[in-house]
């Protein structure tokens, strides 16, 4: 039951072989067994998870499930849940018991999906590694000694050892597809903008996202459903209808299951910098597309080294602006001593704040700054329009653009805790579809020599995630990577 | 470009986040790392390119003047610090 997929779980409940109640003390024990060696959870909320697990199992013998009703998940602590501690992994927000639910939570609620709680993530989701986080690092269940990635690295590590069936994440700069490569599972951020971001703890505003993880794409269309459509009370909430992500995975009547679909190959991604694990198993996967009936084509995108520095600009110049809320007056930490209101600030804010964040709100305090904000602000959005024009071009090309998710894979705990620059390196593959805007997805097609998962990331063009979704759905059918689970999910 | 302790001290005031000298030393030679790559940038001519502040091209919405919030005062400052009869309190700025 652990490795069933949501359309398996929907049919066993609807079945009455087993009740959701069931089903959540199933994965809570797990929790309880693993989360000890693991860290994924910051919060395990098994009261809230049963009372909502037997309202589940009310609404299923009254005939109105709906397709998450009953379905066991966990929330990144980045989501806003009322009556439960929300800490975005920070000692600010240590006690912070938020007195009302993001939206995507009261949306997937209502969904009568089964909240087991909150997991672990580098601290207000700013980090590739989860090291970042004030609760610990989270462990990657494919080898305890390596990192699950990051940002949303518990969500991630959460559903590769099964403690959740699927999960809520967010993505910044990599945060859904970067730990879901690393962790062996699928992960989907969607095009900016149609995921609320009212009640998810603001880092960089133009850029986050929230996403979804599952095993399978399947599972990600389900979950990515239920998450989608318009919030009048998040001012970039794009007003579309919502999509059935899940239907459109419904397969071809004739030929072959990708026939005519173009995948580009950006000459810039393949070049150099892949560590030869992940070339191999990229190659290889891309060989399985051509044989789904895919073609492959060359594309171009130029200016994609450039939006590391650019990123590196724009995301701690929003995180400056965005985490001067936290002052210690209306929530969140306060210093227990100071002398004026000043050292309150300063105070609370160095005791509440880790090493990465502050770096990150100096760096964007800098560039903000008078006389410097043309030189820097300015000259990163700049590119930012050069790098979105990239993408532009290169999808005129072809449908998706594939490479891999990250040069390398997981990598060991402390390798690169103390070189904040390298790390930042590592998300090259993955930031610049943020600062486009555009969707993205990552699923696994295999494994290095160290057993260590490969991700493969799909990018389309807006309001693709149906594309994306689908085209990973044939490459599963035909495939059994998303199956492969590491030895405690066995 | 290379931040002296003095320009770190600086900014950490504007940031309003108190670093010893000692911590000022240490994230010096960090954020020194992280302008090199951001210096990256400059290297690029982007004259007659428009600044991109966001992915989609968005107009503000405009909504109905009517109440959509109502009264959770109680719950909001449950979750603060130190609050009074409904105040937030913070040390006197006003002698």
């Amino acid at each position: 039951m652990i490795n069933a997929s949501l359309v398996e779980l929907r049919r066993a409940l609807d079945a009455r072989q087993i009740s959701s109640v069931e089903l959540a003390t199933l994965f809570l024990d797990r929790i309880t067994a693993l989360n000890p060696q693991l860290n994924a959870f910051i919060t395990v909320d098994r009261d809230g998870a049963l009372t909502a697990a037997r309202a589940a199992d009310a609404r299923i013998a009254a005939g109105d499930a709906g397709p998450l009703t009953g379905i066991p998940l966990a929330h990144k602590d980045v989501f806003c849940t009322e009556g439960v501690l929300t800490t975005c992994a920070s000692k600010m927000l240590g006690n912070f018991v938020s007195p009302y639910d993001a939206h995507v939570v009261s949306l997937l609620k209502a969904a009568g999906a089964v909240s087991l709680g909150k997991t672990n993530m580098d601290e207000f989701a700013m980090g590739s590694s989860n090291e970042n986080s004030y609760y610990g690092p989270v462990k990657n269940p494919w080898d305890a000694t390596r990192v699950p990635g990051g940002s949303s690295g518990g969500s991630a590590a959460a559903v590769a050892a099964r403690l959740a069936p699927i999960a809520t994440g967010t993505d910044t700069g990599g945060s859904v597809r970067q730990p879901a490569s690393f962790c062996g599972i699928t992960g989907i951020k969607p095009t900016y903008g149609l995921v609320s971001r009212y009640g998810m703890v603001a880092f960089a505003s133009s850029l986050d996202q929230g996403g979804a993880f599952g095993a399978s794409a399947e599972d990600c269309a389900l979950l990515l459903s239920a998450m989608t459509g318009f919030d009048e009370r998040d001012s970039t909430s794009l007003e579309r209808p919502a999509e059935d992500y899940a239907a459109a995975l419904a397969a071809p009547a004739a030929g072959k299951p990708l026939d005519g679909l173009r995948i580009g190959l950006p000459r810039e991604f393949f070049a150099e910098g892949m560590a030869d694990g992940v070339r191999t198993a990229i190659e290889a996967a891309l060989a399985q597309y051509r044989a789904l009936g895919a073609t492959t084509v060359e594309v171009s995108l130029p200016n994609a080294k450039l939006a590391i520095p650019a990123y590196y600009v724009i995301a701690p110049a929003e995180c400056s602006s965005n985490l001067s809320r936290f002052d210690g007056v209306r929530y969140g930490h306060r210093a227990a001593e100071y002398t004026d209101l000043a050292d309150m600030y300063g105070k609370s804010r160095a005791e509440g704040f880790g090493a990465e964040v502050k770096r990150r709100i100096l760096v964007g305090t800098y560039v903000l700054s008078h006389g410097y904000y043309d030189a820097y602000y300015l000259q990163a959005q700049r590119l930012r329009r050069l790098i979105a024009e990239d993408f532009k071009a290169a999808l005129a090309q072809c449908d998706v653009i594939a490479g891999p998710t990250v040069p390398n894979t997981a990598w060991a705990l402390g390798e690169m805790a103390d070189d904040p620059v390298q790390m930042y390196l590592s998300d090259i593959y993955t930031i610049a579809v943020n600062l486009a805007g555009l969707p993205g997805l990552s699923h696994p097609c295999g494994f290095d020599a160290q057993g260590l998962p490969v991700g493969l990331q799909l990018v389309g063009d807006y309001f693709s995630e149906a594309r994306l979704l689908a085209t990973t759905h044939r490459f599963q059918q035909a495939t059994d990577w998303h199956r492969q689970r590491p030895a405690c999910a066995q | 470009m290379s931040l002296s302790n003095e320009q770190v001290g600086h900014i950490a005031r504007l940031a309003r986040i108190a670093l010893t000298d000692a911590e000022i030393e240490s994230t010096r030679a960090k954020l020194n790392d992280i302008f090199a790559l951001i210096e990256q940038m400059q290297a690029v001519d982007t004259t007659g390119v428009a600044p991109m502040s966001h992915p989609q091209e968005l107009a503000t919405r405009l909504r109905p003047d009517i109440v959509t919030e109502t009264d959770r005062r109680e719950a909001f400052q449950k979750v603060a610090p130190q609050t009074e009869a409904g105040l937030y309190l913070v040390p006197k700025v006003i002698e």
